[in-house]
């Protein structure tokens, strides 16, 4: 485990991802403590350019809300979104894959035409209809990420189980007297993990878009700041004031690459394991 | 007169593929006696395994059975895990990579005797002891990878004696391992079973180890038992024409080399 941990650090993907996502993550945690205000109440004058003024170092929107607050709270979203959509689908799509591989036969066509179902249908629209129909806020945001996220891990699952459910263990564990379920889940999915694992990385980033574009089409939590929100307004001042959507456009630039060279780091660190063995 | 374990007759496995039957095992008529020692013997594809499957009741469900086993050994309908153990061939596949060898040992114990956590780890750490795993304490924490083949398959057969079952059943179980750990593995099955009174069918195509090992040898070709009798006699003097070309097979240190000594 500490080799692992020391060839991650030492692939220059993950140390970078890493340092990333730890700004993000520390931008996120420190945000209350930072700016305790309600990030969407006014602090002065509109449109303040950034690098003028030292009390709002990134300046205001239209309306006097201070940029750096606005980023620092977004932050928090975003990686809420993110975390919990791939946490939902990973769990959801491996219950769903390890099912119908181990089960087979009928079990096994009827949820893997479900997955196909979900397939087809553009992730993104999936999650627009159903904020649209259900009401935007954070939970339902999250639901409505991960329901075009789980088919990725469905489908990877149910193809390691395939496999692993010829291996002697699981023959073992029959012979031992093991009810099937069981075997499924305390046998086969543990091992069917890892490279679903794998996923999460692209999981997290595509979240993270999908809650901005879905921000920035008004259908976000209204409530709280989003970077897609923040975009979304100052997109009406785009001539005159730019810094307004280029601002959080970097944040959502910054994360997605975080999280895509932090997971590229951890694919590296686990190749070089395998490879060895 | 010893006991009867349990008896087959008649017993056919077939598998249905495109609208054609094909065997697996044909009318097969066999005894187990209980404390006995039956050896399986024949060549690749002569339903050796198919046999311990069925014994075992692990055939796959598009397996259809004909004929019957009884256990009169038992009074009751046999559970696997409960009353037969299996040692499979690979013991690198037939261990579980991601649980550590103590749950492994004592999942047998756990869910058969009922035993709680302190004592299913008691047991597991006895059994470990008695497959002779160097320091069984540490053991238990362990993974499979972190050991030997031979040692790996001491601990499949721990896993397979965990709830003390009447019949032990190793397909193959010296097959993938090295002279020096075979032999040691059948001196292990040698002890454990004459130990704890258990009967034993093993499955083999090394007739060297069923004449070491066994009281009893059937000989199979083509899904169908050709001769069963006591391991003397069938060794010396074979009834069947096959059992003879199979026993002159045999390769040891009196068999004619193929290839001259380049001087």
């Amino acid at each position: 485990m500490r080799r692992f941990a020391l060839r991650f650090l030492r692939s220059p993907e993950g140390m970078v991802g890493l340092v990333l996502l730890a700004c993000l993550v520390a931008m996120a945690l420190l945000a209350p403590f930072v700016f305790p205000r309600d990030p969407l109440s006014i602090v002065g004058r509109p449109l303040i350019a950034p690098f003028t003024d030292a009390s709002l170092p990134l300046g205001t929107d239209r309306l006097g809300r201070d940029v750096l607050a606005g980023l620092m709270h977004g932050a928090r979203a975003s990686l809420l979104v993110g975390v919990f959509a791939a946490l939902v689908a990973v769990a959801v799509g491996t219950v769903v894959g390890t099912v119908a591989g181990f089960a087979g036969g009928l079990i096994d066509e009827a949820l893997m035409r479900v997955v196909d179902a979900f397939q087809v249908v553009p992730a993104f629209l999936l999650a627009l209809a159903f904020v649209s129909v259900t009401g935007p806020s954070l939970p339902v945001i999250v639901f409505a990420v991960a329901l075009g996220a789980w088919t990725g891990p469905a489908r990877l699952a149910r193809a390691e189980v395939l496999s692993i459910r010829e291996r002697d263990y699981v023959a073992a564990a029959r012979a031992i007297g093991m009810h099937p379920a069981e075997i499924a889940f305390k046998e086969v999915l543990p091992n069917a993990l890892p490279p679903v694992l794998a996923l999460v990385s692209v999981i997290v980033a595509s979240a993270v878009l999908i809650e901005a574009a879905l921000s920035f089409l008004n259908l976000g939590d209204p409530n709280i700041v989003t970077w897609g929100s923040m975009i979304a307004e100052g997109r009406n001042v785009l001539r005159t004031a730019p810094f307004l959507s280029i601002v959080p456009g970097f944040g959502l630039v910054l994360t997605v690459l975080g999280v895509y060279l932090f997971g590229e780091g951890l694919v590296e660190a686990m190749a070089h394991r395998r490879g060895r063995q | 007169m010893t006991t009867t374990l349990a008896t087959l007759r008649g017993l056919s496995v077939s598998y249905r593929r495109e609208g054609a039957q094909t065997f697996a095992l044909r009318d097969v008529d066999l005894d187990i006696a209980t404390g006995g020692r039956l050896a399986i013997i024949g060549e690749s594809g002569s339903g050796k395994s198919t046999l311990a499957l069925a014994l075992a009741g692990l055939l796959p469900p598009e397996a259809s059975l004909a004929g019957t086993i009884d256990w009169p050994g038992l009074d009751h309908v046999p559970v696997a895990g409960r009353d037969i153990g299996m040692v499979f061939q690979d013991p690198g596949s037939s261990l579980n990579p991601v649980l550590t060898i103590g749950e492994q040992v004592s999942e047998g114990a756990v869910r058969h005797l009922r035993l709680g956590r302190a004592t299913a780890r008691q047991r597991a750490l006895d059994l470990l002891a008695r497959v002779r795993i160097p320091q069984p304490q540490a053991a238990l924490a362990a993974y499979p990878h972190q050991f030997s083949g031979g040692q790996r398959q001491r601990i499949a057969i721990a896993c397979a004696i965990a709830a003390s079952p009447r019949l032990l059943i190793a397909d193959e179980a010296t097959s993938a391992l090295d002279m020096i750990v075979q032999a040691e593995i059948t001196e292990l099955l040698d002890t454990l079973v004459r130990e704890d009174g258990m009967s034993l069918v093993f499955i083999t195509h090394d007739i060297a180890l069923a004449a070491k090992l066994a009281d009893r040898i059937a000989v199979f070709r083509d899904a169908t038992l050709v001769e069963v009798g006591p391991a003397r006699q069938v060794l010396a003097r074979p009834s069947q024409d096959y059992t003879r070309s199979l026993i002159a097979t045999h390769i040891d240190f009196s068999a004619p080399r193929l290839i001259d000594e380049r001087a």
